[in-house]
């Protein structure tokens, strides 16, 4: 794809989950966005795609936990062998979870349930790669002016609407790097770097490095270069990779509101460290340098961009990133989080990078959901059931073994449903509270709500649901509500009157 | 004097706004409800059934792992309630969801009896929830028909 005319409309978007509602009303919110859609439910699936047209997507979305393969896994690939963005979801919003996932590439972590504010932007993940690829390619390393232009590219396109066209900010950003190559030092402009790609193993390396340099505030991007021992990496890699990992910390951390960092969380995210800190730095040079034109958009603009520099208020952290190496002071701050919160996490695991195997991550994770106990489920009903209340149509030894074994979903006929209820009711017995017989009729006249295509006019209307949670009626009422809150007396007595709750 | 209309739109009203101070639906639900269009104008309807469908085939699995006395494996338990979670809050369905927690937390602890009574309240959750929706769904269809529109309803 070339990378004169890119725009966020159109942008190829694949999304891989297991999960058929997930994946529906995914699509839906992305198509609503204007992008151009593939789905995927399967990871596999997903990398073929992937593989059989290299060019043909500009970004992946992917939830972490797939049935055929981690969701890590899934983006390790990507990232490695198509280097696209990889955006990772899922309902689950631990850490640990989202720190693999950074590990790993991912270039954001969503929680469910998403938002379509947070999809209408993944478009500039796309786009900060590719100005990366530029920056890379054309040796603009020049430490805080090329994410400073990359920041002011990005403000550029907060600022306009759908329908940006990136090919004529290209002669714009072309402008600017020359603009500032003229301060900048002269012997890192011209050279043609190759392209970094960060693999998991290049990071792994520069997370060791940080964790070696540890609290001593001296953590900067020469002494983790050195300490990476990677011939053909630049201090200037190192101190872009450096900042885009502080920067996902602290925002860990604001996240979390851990108590234990005390004192250093906000100020973080305060109004920006002074200018005299850096002086030759020229990052505040929107507000100081003279020679450039260039006006930080306001602030309103600000969107959440996952977890590269937000454009606004990262001026914050060049003042606090020592791009000299004469003036490397750090305030302490950064360098707390990074060692408190790295602390924390055992490193992974330093074997070789196999791209088929990495047994310390896939044990980790659960084996897939779908595996059957060889034993299939032939238990024996009359262990269960009292003799009188055996239901014909109904008992366990009916079911089908190769319907259990096999898990496709439209193997899953009503049989299962009535199984399911079966199972239920037997595990039931088991229980001190059991109950009459006569209340499990009711469980049938709820089984016949399952086969029944939701649209169809049931004629239902204000169902008189007095018997269905009759089950309930010997269970502590907090479980009735999960983890909420009890009702409210108002609420309570519309239950009763409405037969929903049983005293 | 009310029209019919006018009496069914409050019902619809009413209703809907009952579903989410009972908490069986939380703000996803209106989520969808903002997604769905004249490109697809049976989206929220579509997507509840994949839901409920989703729902069995996850109940139905773990109430099988649940079954193999001595051997109940609850890492399945937990991995099948863990989609439910996910899938739950698609469509805003915050009971269950809730119940999924603690379910989920059964499992971690293996708690089978805590399982079994979870599952139960599951089972029965979705079902309300599904009998619940086909009304409102079927509120709106007489409404539609009466040839009056669906009203807007603000939580």
């Amino acid at each position: 794809m070339e990378k004169g005319g890119f725009s966020p409309v159109g942008l190829r978007v694949l999304v891989v989950d297991d999960d058929p509602t997930w994946l529906k009303i995914l699509e839906k919110m992305l198509k609503k966005c204007s992008y151009e859609v593939t789905t995927c439910g399967l990871a596999r699936e997903a990398l073929r795609l992937l593989r059989e047209r290299k060019d043909g997507y500009d970004i992946v979305i992917s939830d972490v936990n797939m049935p055929d393969m981690d969701g890590f896994k899934l983006l390790e690939h990507v990232g490695l062998e198509l280097d696209l963005p990889v955006i990772m979801m899922s309902v689950d919003g631990e850490t640990s979870r989202v720190m693999k996932g950074v590990q790993h590439g991912a270039c954001d972590y969503l929680l469910k349930p998403i938002r379509m504010k947070e999809l209408k932007i993944i478009w500039q993940h796309v786009l900060r790669k590719k100005l990366q690829e530029v920056r890379d390619i054309e040796g603009c390393g020049y430490d805080g002016g090329a994410d400073w232009i990359t920041r002011y590219d990005e403000a550029h396109f907060l600022g306009g609407g759908e329908d940006v066209s990136f090919g004529k900010k290209r002669k714009d950003f072309d402008f600017e790097k020359k603009l500032l190559q003229d301060e900048s030092d002269p012997s890192s402009s011209s050279s043609k770097k190759a392209r970094v790609v960060w693999s998991f193993e290049l990071h792994q390396k520069f997370v060791n490095a940080v964790n070696q340099i540890g609290c001593d505030h001296k953590a900067g991007p020469k002494k983790i270069l050195d300490l990476m021992n990677v011939p053909w990496l630049t201090r200037e890699n190192v101190a872009s990779h450096l900042q885009k990992y502080r920067l996902y910390l602290s925002r860990l951390e604001k996240e979390k509101e851990i108590k234990c960092y005390s004192g250093g969380v906000k100020s973080i995210d305060s109004s920006p460290k002074d200018a005299e800190v850096n002086s030759g730095h020229q990052s505040p040079a929107s507000l100081s340098d003279p020679n450039t034109d260039v006006i930080m958009p306001p602030k309103t603009k600000k969107t959440r961009i996952g977890f590269d520099p937000p454009p606004i208020s990262s001026s914050a952290f060049d003042s606090l990133l020592p791009w000299n190496d004469a003036s490397e002071v750090l305030e302490s701050k950064p360098v707390l989080y990074e060692n408190s919160f790295l602390q924390q996490l055992p490193l992974p695991s330093q074997s070789s990078y196999v791209a088929n195997s990495a047994p310390s991550l896939m044990e980790e994770e659960m084996k897939p959901p779908y595996e059957t106990p060889a034993g299939g489920s032939s238990v024996n009903a009359d262990e269960f059931l009292m003799p009188q209340d055996k239901i014909s149509t109904v008992t366990i030894q009916d079911l089908d073994p190769s319907a259990i074994s096999c898990m496709k979903q439209q193997e899953f006929s009503s049989n299962v449903t009535n199984n399911t209820e079966a199972i239920l009711r037997s595990l039931n017995w088991e229980l001190p509270e059991s109950h009459h017989s006569a209340s499990l009729d009711t469980d049938l006249d709820l089984s016949c709500l399952n086969g029944d295509r939701f649209l169809a006019n049931t004629g239902l209307y204000f169902q008189d649901y007095s018997n269905s949670p009759s089950l309930l009626s010997e269970l502590p009422l907090n479980l009735w509500y999960g983890n909420e809150r009890l009702p409210d007396p108002d609420d309570y007595s519309f239950m009763v009157d409405h037969g929903l709750f049983i005293s | 004097m009310d029209t019919l209309i006018a009496q069914l739109q409050r019902q619809f009203r009413d209703y809907t706004i009952s579903l989410y101070h009972q908490g069986f639906l939380d703000d996803q639900f209106t989520e969808l409800k903002k997604l769905q269009d004249e490109c697809s104008p049976d989206f929220v309807a579509e997507v509840v059934t994949l839901f409920f469908e989703d729902c069995e085939k996850l109940i139905s699995n773990m109430a099988r792992a649940l079954d193999q006395t001595g051997n109940v494996d609850f890492k399945l338990v937990g991995s099948s309630v863990h989609q439910l979670k996910g899938s739950s809050s698609s469509v805003g369905a915050k009971r269950v969801k809730g119940l999924c927690v603690t379910l989920k937390e059964c499992c971690d602890s293996q708690n089978f009896e805590g399982c079994v009574r979870c599952l139960q309240q599951v089972d029965i959750e979705y079902k309300t929830l599904k009998a619940k929706l086909q009304d409102l769904f079927n509120l709106e269809q007489q409404i539609v028909q009466a040839g009056g529109r669906i009203p807007q309803v603000d939580i």
